[in-house]
Parts: structure tokens; C-alpha cells; sequence
């Protein structure tokens, strides 16, 4: 068991992975199956974005979601009523996501842990109403149809469904690829010392408020690209891509797939997807069971499926350890070391 | 001059509302320093049960809300046992997470009995006062006298009484009160119990001019936050004026700025004041 667990850590695991997602189109049973996949890997993505503020930083953002609707809402509304084409309002979804971001997080990073959640709950809100309510620039609850599609340079369709599935997974391979580099990086490891006290953190030297601004600014752009890219995909959005719900969604992938690892994202969104998927029922009661499962997570496993399992593996090789020689235990710790540095 | 009056009394019946739920938020944050999202879940099940006492069973209003707040007590006392107890020791990140999971369960659970749609509640109390030109209906009168009956009790039971005490000192000083032998596990009890009463007062007494559905607690739930904000995290007199406050905005921006944005109102006003003083307006220092 230990044996073929340990197999799951080394790089081919992630390259298996990769090729699963790259043949997935080939032996998906229909299309409607890629697409689902899509959406999962959209979702992943400002998922990822949550995991840099919430898992990294140890901010619990509660405006996520009004972000992804912020990137949503700038494509469309660029392409649908002021005729940009779709990659420059692509790179404009992106930079208004950070310009936005960076101004929200210099506002509400002043104020610690429960201050800032509640504050951005009040963003998200107010996102949502601007939304809603401001008809002339929005269109209001009637939402923003005839958004393009990605345009392709003449070689491929990306209103067809399996090119954008690749498309997207383009954009998500970047995305887990970044988060990695971020995680082993300085900036990354100072935001976990960020996460584990403000304090401590400060007194290491550490300029909180620029590293909190810049961990936020990257999640909204991270939101802001998932947004963007949804919005290319069903190219037509509501209001409702801001509600409140999605953020709680988010935090619910996060949390199940483990919050603070690198494939717990991918991992907690693809799983849970595919589970209200194949249960159609559980669409609109799926809270009923994700509700108490939330709980239960934070009770007893605040790691998620990623972290348990990390932490799993850490103690059965320090129980294997004595038996084996000493140059082995070298080897494993330094495994160890490895695969803690990534959770 | 009589207009003016008019959203002078829609001030005050918001402000009542908005008061009844911050306190309850406010006395939780202020014993076990949790900011409780579920909150707006438990003022959405008091105005269920409300409605599910009157129109289902038959019961009179005042039997009706006496019902839905022992109901809501003791799904808050859950709450504290089986969710938040478990978790004292936790990161505060969590607590917070959980609350969410409590308001998404409770949310689906009421949408599968009674779907999301908008339901109207009757009240025995729908007769028009006239007051020379100034129209108040009964209903509002009763919510602003609720309000300010509940606020009484609720301050002598905190000063006058032994275990309204206990929740004082538990709140000024947690190892203090642990030193002079104050059980802990019943003080939080009894704090999300009051906290859950308070919310479907306020639900039973808002509802028959408002309409019930499961969303219902979202926007209520939010202004609540910020009127602790405001007030300072854990102040009860803060909560009450916090509370005002924001039923006096809404109520004056609501009828002089714009209607339809009158519920950005209190967050714009949020959003202002922490930029300028993130501690909060009243409170002395950030916890």
C-alpha cells in the first residue's frame, strides 16, 4: 500500500495525470462529457487563485467569486458591445481583475482575519449589486449575451467544444505549473510565514502588507482569468455569475481537495463536479450533503484529501525509516523534505 | 414635513430588525470570537417556522413565534455543541468555514420542504394607524416596540440576573471568569441559544411585511456585520446604534439618493468607514 502510494509522488504520477487530461476528449463517452470537464478545469483554475490568498496567505476571501464575475462581465462586455476582439479584452479581463484587485486589497488588508472576511463578503455583495443594478453598463438582470468566442488565427474553432477543453487545459497546466514555482519559491514560503502569524512574520523582516497586496492581486487575476475564459465558453453571463454561492462553492473544492497543497484544487473541483454531475438530483439539494461535509472536513480533516494524504505518507515513512540503512533514511527525508515543501 | 416623518419610522423598524440580529451576532462574537455566517441561516429558519406554526398547524401569531424561537434556540445550541465546541482550538479560518457549511446546509434543507419560492406571511396586525396625515401600520409600531421590549429584558437579564453575569464576564475576561469557576460550555450554550431567540424574533416580526424564502437571510445577515463592525465586535450598545444607524441610512438614502441601490448604502458606508479607521468606529482597539 505504502509502496504504491509513494508512486503517486514522484513526477510520473503528474505526467500520467497530464495525459489522462490530454486523451480525456478521445475516450469521453460525448461531448457533453467535455464539457463538463471544461467547466471543471474553468472552476479549477479561480480555485487556484483562492488556494494563493486563503491557502498560502491564510486570508479567507470571501469576494472571490465577485472577482470571476468581474473578468466574466469585462470580456463580454468588451467584446459583445465595444467590439474588441477576444484576446486584447482577454489581456483587458486580466489587467482590470488586478487593477481592481490591487485596489480592493489595499483597502481590506489593512484588517486582520475576521475583519477581512467580513469586509470582503461586503465587496463581493457590492460587486453582485453593481452588477445587477447598474443596467446602462451591465444590462442589468437581462446579463451580457453574444460574447465571442477565443479567436483561433484561422487554425482551430474554439466554439467547438473539444478545442476549448484544450484550450483551457493550456491555461490550467500554466496555472498549477506557476503555483508550484510559487510554492518552493521565496515569495510563496513568505506567505506561508504570512499564514502561520502576522507577527512572527513581521518580525522576520517580512513587509506584510506588500506581500498580502501582491498574494491578493495574483488570486483576483487568477479569478479573473477562469472568469474570462467561462465567459468565452457559455458566452453569454448573468448577474448570477456573481452570487455568493460560487465563492462558497470555491471554498468547498478547496477545502475537500486540501487547502494550502498544490493538486488539491485540480483534485477537490474535478472530484466534486463529477459527483453532482452523475447525480443529477443533487444539484439543487448538493448542499444538504456538502454542507455537513464542510464541516466535518474542517473538523476532522482540515488538510483535505491532498494534505491528509501528504501527512499520511510522512508518518509511514518515518515509522519505515529505522528499519532500513541509513543511507535510505537519507534519501527519504529528503523525499519528505520535498513533499512537504509542496503541501 | 410628514414624508420626512414617514422614512423617520421606516428608519426606526429597520434599525429594529437590523438591532435584533446584530445583537445576537454580537454576543456570540463577543464570548467565543466567532463570526458566525450561519447567523442569517437561523433569522431564515425562525421566519420557516413562523410561517410553518401559523399556516400549517394553525397557530396564533405570538404562539407561533414563541414555537419558532425555541426551535431556533435549540438548533443553535446544536450548532455551538456539534460545531463550533469541536473546533475551539482550531485556526480561526476554520470556525468561519464552518459557519458557511452550517448556512448552505440549513439553506438547502428549508429549500426542500418549501422550494425557493417567495411566501407571504399574514400577522393579526393590519390595521393603518393615521396620526394626522402620518400613515403608520400597526405591524411596524409592533416591530419598533418588540424591538425595544427585547432590548430591555435582554439588558436586565445580562445586568441583574447571576448567569446574565456570567456572560458579561465571560466576554470581558475569558481566564478571569474561568478562575472564579464559570462554566464555559453552558455560557456558550446559553449565548448562541439567546443569540438564535433574538433572530427569529426579529424573522417572526419582520416577516408579515417582508416575504419569506430561503435566501432571505443573506442580505439581512451582511448588514448585520457591518453594523458590529461599526459598533465595535462584541458591544452591545454598539449593535443597537450600530443597528440604527443603517436602518436610518437605508431608510433616508433609500428614499432621497436612489431605491435600488439603497442596499449598497450600508456596505458603501462600510467600506468608507473601515478605510478610514480599520478598527471599527467605536471600538478601541482591533482584538
Amino acid at each position: 500500500m505504502f509502496k504504491f502510494a509513494s508512486l503517486l509522488m514522484t513526477p510520473a504520477a503528474k505526467y500520467l495525470m497530464l495525459a489522462f487530461a490530454v486523451l480525456f476528449p478521445l475516450v469521453a463517452a460525448n461531448e457533453y462529457q467535455v464539457y463538463v470537464m471544461a467547466t471543471a478545469f474553468v472552476w479549477a483554475i479561480a480555485v487556484y487563485g483562492l488556494n494563493i490568498i486563503t491557502g498560502f496567505c491564510g486570508q479567507l476571501n470571501l469576494a472571490h467569486g465577485g472577482f470571476f464575475a468581474i473578468g466574466a462581465y469585462t470580456l463580454g462586455l468588451l467584446t459583445a458591445d465595444y467590439g474588441w476582439s477576444f484576446w486584447p479584452a482577454f489581456v483587458g479581463a486580466l489587467v482590470m481583475t488586478a487593477v481592481l484587485g490591487f485596489l480592493v486589497g489595499i483597502v481590506s488588508l489593512r484588517l486582520k482575519e475576521h475583519y477581512f472576511a467580513i469586509f470582503t463578503l461586503c465587496v463581493g455583495f457590492i460587486i453582485y449589486l453593481l452588477i445587477d443594478k447598474w443596467e446602462e453598463l451591465t444590462h442589468g438582470a437581462i446579463g451580457v449575451r453574444d460574447i465571442d468566442a477565443p479567436y483561433g488565427f484561422g487554425l482551430v474553432d474554439f466554439t467547438e467544444t473539444t478545442p476549448f477543453y484544450y484550450l483551457v487545459l493550456a491555461f490550467l497546466v500554466f496555472a498549477i505549473w506557476f503555483m508550484g514555482r510559487l510554492s518552493k519559491s521565496l515569495l510563496g514560503r513568505t506567505f506561508i510565514a504570512i499564514r502561520n502569524g502576522d507577527e512572527l512574520a513581521q518580525s522576520l523582516g517580512i513587509n506584510l502588507m506588500r506581500n498580502k497586496v501582491l498574494a491578493f492581486v495574483l488570486s483576483t487575476t487568477y479569478a479573473g482569468l477562469a472568469g474570462a475564459l467561462y465567459a468565452g465558453m457559455v458566452r453569454f453571463i448573468g448577474p448570477d455569475a456573481a452570487n455568493i454561492q460560487h465563492t462558497f462553492d470555491m471554498i468547498t473544492y478547496l477545502l475537500v481537495g486540501g487547502i494550502g497543497t498544490i493538486m488539491g484544487p485540480l483534485l477537490g473541483t474535478v472530484g466534486i463536479v463529477w459527483i453532482t454531475q452523475s447525480l443529477q438530483f443533487l444539484e439543487e439539494y448538493r448542499m444538504i450533503i456538502f454542507g455537513p461535509l464542510l464541516v466535518l472536513l474542517v473538523i476532522f480533516f482540515p488538510r483535505g484529501i491532498t494534505g491528509s494524504f501528504l501527512t499520511w505518507m510522512h508518518r509511514k515513512s518515518q515509522a519505515l525509516a529505522p528499519a532500513k540503512k541509513r543511507q535510505e533514511r537519507k534519501v527519504d527525508t529528503a523525499q519528505n523534505r520535498e513533499a512537504e515543501s509542496n503541501a | 414635513m410628514s414624508l420626512f416623518l414617514q422614512q423617520i419610522i421606516n428608519g426606526l423598524t429597520l434599525g429594529s430588525i437590523y438591532g435584533l440580529v446584530a445583537l445576537g451576532l454580537t454576543l456570540v462574537y463577543g464570548i467565543l470570537h466567532i463570526p458566525n455566517f450561519a447567523h442569517g441561516a437561523l433569522y431564515m429558519v425562525g421566519a420557516f417556522m413562523s410561517y410553518f406554526f401559523m399556516v400549517d398547524l394553525g397557530a396564533h401569531y405570538w404562539i407561533a413565534m414563541a414555537g419558532s424561537a425555541a426551535v431556533v434556540a435549540v438548533l443553535a445550541i446544536l450548532c455551538e455543541r456539534l460545531v463550533f465546541h469541536p473546533l475551539r482550538h482550531s485556526p480561526p479560518i476554520h470556525d468561519k468555514i464552518a459557519a458557511i457549511g452550517i448556512l448552505l446546509f440549513l439553506e438547502a434543507v428549508v429549500q426542500m420542504f418549501w422550494g425557493s419560492d417567495f411566501r407571504r406571511m399574514s400577522s393579526p396586525f393590519t390595521g393603518i394607524l393615521n396620526f394626522d396625515g402620518l400613515i403608520i401600520p400597526e405591524q411596524r409600531l409592533l416591530i419598533i416596540a418588540g424591538a425595544f421590549v427585547l432590548v430591555v429584558a435582554l439588558q436586565l437579564f445580562l445586568r441583574k440576573t447571576m448567569t446574565g453575569a456570567t456572560i458579561i464576564a465571560m466576554a470581558q475576561n475569558r481566564d478571569g471568569a474561568f478562575l472564579v469557576g464559570i462554566d464555559a460550555n453552558r455560557v456558550a450554550m446559553m449565548t448562541f441559544a439567546i443569540s438564535g431567540m433574538l433572530a427569529a424574533f426579529a424573522a417572526t416580526l419582520y416577516a408579515p411585511i417582508n416575504l419569506v424564502y430561503p435566501a432571505m437571510g443573506h442580505l439581512v445577515i451582511m448588514k448585520a456585520f457591518v453594523i458590529i463592525i461599526l459598533g465595535g465586535m462584541g458591544s452591545v450598545p454598539g449593535a443597537i446604534v450600530g443597528g440604527m444607524i443603517i436602518g436610518f441610512a437605508e431608510a433616508l438614502g433609500g428614499f432621497y439618493i436612489s431605491t435600488s441601490y439603497k442596499d449598497i448604502i450600508a456596505f458603501g458606508l462600510l467600506v468608507l468607514i473601515l478605510s478610514v479607521r480599520p478598527q471599527g468606529l467605536f471600538a478601541k482597539g482591533a482584538h
